[in-house]
């Protein structure tokens, strides 16, 4: 649906104070992170300073919640890659028994509250006693992390034509070389959009987190623990900046490689 | 040509047969593909939640603190405690509440990026859209923690225009408010709304973008007012979205345990009391039995969304 006409004022008016509302909360944050004020929440800040980047730069255990967290998030993003880009080549270009209870299956992790993911893992874990590692978050995080690849992977295996594979196959390429030469080029970059999704979404979880997680902290988990006991205020609010710029950066490039494709379809958290 | 010809004399090497055979036996070939996956929804985590269902149906003893694996509905009686009824309750109504707060506000939003706005307008929509949806959940939160404390932005805004004793009396109405707007329901409401609207603005915006103009024309012609129109035409095509995008926020809503506990009052929600549950007060089937409360009121949810259509605007 299109219109030629200028849209009303009042809408209009909508339309920007519902955009405004999204995007003014994360600016306080960035200006936040340059108080001098140390215990409150003051606004507006008594004075500005650089000096707590300095200060987080130092700090050990930023560093180390850091690692972890990209540590997961590869191996998470690098799992979720193939197990989604396998549902999506089985039910783009199969039909068989159970199809519609695999695409629902594959939903299932995000549309189920966090909580539910989290705490059935734990138990999960705790029945075949599986020590709590870095590889049970991957495990979590891997789980919700499928359906996001899946989604950019099956949308284009449904526009990928096939006379492009029957030609691969008729000039005498085998399976194996039309699917390195003909199929993952054409899927290169959904799967570089799902991937960096996939990427930001682990780096960012902290609910499934917090239950799959034992004595370690990924950086959403540090910063749980530092909203619930704040420790260092300004110290968070610099790590806050840093994570707006960690997860801006793949959000950008995914929707740059897939701005073509119909709108919507990378969505799901 | 002879016949002979036509057939592809076998490849050889190992992977060269090894596709050949794969081909011949497309039932092979998908079901290689199918097994990592389904080893991993299927078994892992479809198992972990029927292995958490059925702890549901255990009982803990209440003198040894030990789990009693007979099978009982006691835990269920437990859940429909009054305390727990309340708990479920408070959550239920809050999803209701932020669902509602969604609706209005992604409306306006998602029409005009549907209806009026194009080329690069359009992309910029789309983009100012997505960008809070995938930006850090938990920075968003912090975030309305600097501007919802007592000295923070929000409070300093409204003394700055002179307002501040408006906000002192949206805060002393009893249930919503509190010593200040991040110690109260309301301040809950508020970062809730704000954390799962992009959610409800992407199908919203979906469904309306698939309106035919020529409906909205026609509605015109036939000399309705615009707002008669968004009334009689608009509203009621725009339900399967504002359907889809209630799911999300309903849903998201019902199991998160972090916004009440570091934006609310001193109750309880549901997340919160499965959090406790599994955690300190050790009582697994209790906190089993909780969770099961948002998986059946999403069934429900779920069901009614699928009469409305809800399942074409996602």
């Amino acid at each position: 649906m299109r219109s030629d006409r200028r849209p009303p004022f009042l809408l209009s008016l909508g339309a920007f104070a519902g955009l405004l509302f999204l995007h003014v909360p994360l600016g306080f944050v960035i200006l936040y992170a340059f108080t001098t004020e140390e215990k409150t929440y003051e606004f507006p800040p008594p004075g500005l300073t650089l000096k707590w980047f300095a200060v987080a730069f130092e700090r050990t255990d930023i560093w180390a919640a850091i690692q972890l967290s990209l540590q997961v998030a590869a191996m998470s993003t690098l799992l979720a890659l193939i197990l989604g880009t396998l549902i999506a080549a089985a039910l783009a270009n199969h039909r068989f028994f159970g199809r519609e209870t695999l695409s629902l299956l594959v939903i299932l992790p995000i549309a189920l509250p966090g909580i539910v993911t989290g705490i059935a893992l734990r138990s999960a874990f705790n029945i075949m006693d599986v020590p709590f590692s870095t590889w049970t978050i991957v495990l979590g995080h891997a789980t919700f992390c499928i359906v996001v690849v899946y989604n950019n992977a099956v949308a284009r295996f449904r526009r990928l034509s096939g006379s492009l594979v029957e030609a691969s196959m008729d000039l005498g390429a085998d399976g194996f070389q039309t699917f390195r030469y003909v199929i993952l080029p054409n899927l290169a970059t959904a799967l570089m959009a799902g991937g960096m999704l996939a990427f930001a979404l682990s780096f960012d979880e902290v609910i499934v987190t917090t239950f799959t997680a034992g004595q370690q902290a990924t950086l959403p988990i540090w910063m749980l623990n530092e909203l619930i006991r704040p420790r260092q205020r300004p110290v968070t609010n610099v790590v806050a900046v840093f994570i707006i710029l960690v997860t801006f950066l793949p959000i950008l490039a995914a929707y740059y490689l897939t701005r073509d494709e119909e709108p919507g379809r990378g969505a799901g958290h | 040509m002879s016949a002979a010809a036509a057939t592809i004399a076998p490849r050889g090497g190992l992977t060269g047969r090894l596709a050949d055979g794969l081909w011949r036996h497309p039932r092979v070939h998908l079901l290689l593909l199918l097994i990592p996956p389904i080893l991993w929804l299927g078994v892992v985590y479809l198992g972990s939640l029927f292995a958490m269902l059925a702890q549901s149906f255990f009982s803990i003893d209440e003198f040894t603190g030990q789990i009693d694996r007979t099978l009982t509905l006691s835990t269920y009686a437990q859940l429909l405690q009054l305390a727990n009824l309340d708990i479920i309750a408070r959550t239920v109504l809050m999803a209701a509440a932020v669902t509602i707060a969604c609706a209005l506000i992604a409306l306006p939003v998602a029409y005009y990026a549907a209806v009026y706005a194009r080329g690069r307008t359009k992309a910029a929509f789309y983009f100012l859209v997505m960008m809070p949806l995938w930006s850090a959940y938990l920075v968003k939160v912090y975030a309305w923690k600097l501007l919802l404390s007592k000295e923070g932005v929000v409070g300093w805004v409204f003394d700055a225009v002179g307002l501040g004793f408006v906000l002192d009396a949206i805060l002393a109405i009893p249930v919503i408010g509190g010593p200040s707007l991040s110690t109260s329901y309301l301040g809950t409401f508020l970062v809730f709304t704000y954390v799962w609207l992009p959610y409800m603005i992407l199908p919203v915006q979906a469904a309306l973008e698939r309106v035919p103009k020529s409906l909205v024309e026609a509605a015109a012609d036939l000399g309705a007012s615009p707002g008669k129109t968004f009334r009689s035409v608009i509203l009621p095509l725009a339900l399967p979205g504002l359907a889809a995008g209630s799911i999300f926020t309903f849903s998201l809503t019902l199991g998160d345990f972090i916004i009440p506990q570091i934006i609310g009052g001193s109750t309880i929600f549901i997340g919160q009391a499965v959090l406790i549950h599994q955690g300190t007060a050790g009582n697994i089937p209790l906190a089993a039995a909780f969770t099961v409360v948002p998986i059946v009121v999403m069934g429900l949810y779920l069901w009614g969304a699928k009469k409305l259509g809800a399942f074409d605007a996602l």
